[in-house]
C-alpha cells in the first residue's frame, strides 16, 4: 500500500456563528472566534492505494489537482465561508467542521475508497486529520 | 477517525546523562550531550486531542482550554528551565522519547479531568532533525 500527497493552499475568510443566536449569544460561545476573520489554509490531501503497472501512478497527479481545484479551490479560496457557501449555516466553520467537509467533499469527487486522509492547517500551528475509518 | 493537532513551542535546557553511571560512561553513551554543564534546545510539542465533536461549540476541544492546559502542565513547569532539575526528570533521563512519555500522560490526564476530549498523541520535536512520538500512531 502507498500513499500519495498533493497539497494546496488558500485563504478564506470566517467567524463562528450561528444566526439563531444573538450577536452576545455568539461572542459568549465562541469568543473572538465569533469576529470576523480569516486563515491561510494548507490542505494536504493523501490517497492510498496500489501504483498502475504501467504508468507508475495511484492517480495522475493532474486529475488530483483537478479535484482539487473544483471541490476546494473554486468553493473556497478568496471567499467567505459564512456568507459565499451554503455549509455553515447551522454549525460554524471550526477546523473540525471545515475538515470533515473537506473530506467528504473530495471522496464524493475521487474513485471509492481512494481518499485515505486530509490534514488541514488552519494556522502553522493547529491542524486537523481526517482519516478514513478501517472497513 | 478525526484529531485536532495544536503545537507549542518552549525553550528549556537538559543533560543526557543517567545518574547512576560515571561521566566517562554517560560521555560514552550520549556523546556531546552529556556536556555537565547542559545545553538547550527550542522544544516544539504537537498535542493531538480525539473525541466526538461539541455539538454547541463545533469543536473537539475549546482552542482556549488546550492552551491553558498546556500552559499549566507543561509550559508553567519546564519552560526555561534546566529539565534535570524538575521532576520526573532528576532521575529519568530527558530524552525527547521521555519528555514525550512524561507530558502524554501529563497531558492525558488534564485533558480527561477538564474536557470530553482524550489525548491521542504528543509529538516532542527537539530540533529539526530529532522528535519523538508516544500514543496512537498508526
Amino acid at each position: 500500500m502507498l500513499r500519495v500527497t498533493r497539497s494546496i493552499h488558500f485563504s478564506s475568510s470566517l467567524r463562528y456563528w450561528l444566526d439563531d443566536l444573538s450577536e452576545a449569544e455568539n461572542l459568549k460561545r465562541f469568543g473572538q472566534q465569533a469576529q470576523q476573520h480569516g486563515h491561510n489554509y494548507e490542505l494536504e490531501i493523501t490517497v492510498s492505494g496500489q501504483p498502475d503497472p504501467e504508468t507508475g501512478m495511484v492517480i495522475n497527479l493532474t486529475d488530483l489537482k483537478a479535484v482539487a481545484e473544483r471541490e476546494v479551490m473554486a468553493r473556497f479560496d478568496h471567499r467567505d465561508l459564512n456568507a459565499d457557501t451554503d455549509f455553515f449555516i447551522d454549525r460554524p466553520p471550526t477546523t473540525e467542521h471545515f475538515a470533515q467537509l473537506i473530506f467528504r467533499l473530495l471522496d464524493d469527487a475521487l474513485p471509492d475508497g481512494l481518499l485515505d486522509r486530509i490534514r488541514l492547517y488552519a494556522t502553522p500551528d493547529l491542524w486537523v486529520d481526517v482519516v478514513r475509518s478501517s472497513p | 477517525m478525526i484529531l485536532l493537532t495544536a503545537r507549542y513551542r518552549f525553550p528549556a535546557a537538559h543533560v543526557l546523562a543517567q545518574p547512576a553511571y560515571s561521566a566517562e560512561r554517560n560521555r560514552e553513551i550520549y556523546g556531546k550531550c552529556a556536556n555537565e554543564a547542559g545545553h538547550g534546545h527550542d522544544y516544539s510539542v504537537e498535542v493531538s486531542v480525539g473525541g466526538p465533536i461539541d455539538a454547541d461549540t463545533g469543536q473537539i476541544i475549546a482552542q482556549g482550554l488546550l492552551d491553558d492546559i498546556f500552559e499549566d502542565t507543561i509550559r508553567a513547569r519546564y519552560a526555561h528551565r534546566m529539565l534535570n532539575d524538575e521532576q520526573p526528570f532528576g532521575a529519568l533521563v530527558p530524552t525527547a522519547e521521555n519528555m514525550a512519555l512524561v507530558f502524554e500522560e501529563l497531558l492525558t490526564e488534564a485533558v480527561s479531568n477538564r474536557s470530553d476530549a482524550h489525548v491521542a498523541r504528543v509529538r516532542v520535536v527537539e530540533t529539526r532533525r530529532n522528535s519523538a512520538e508516544s500514543g496512537e500512531i498508526e
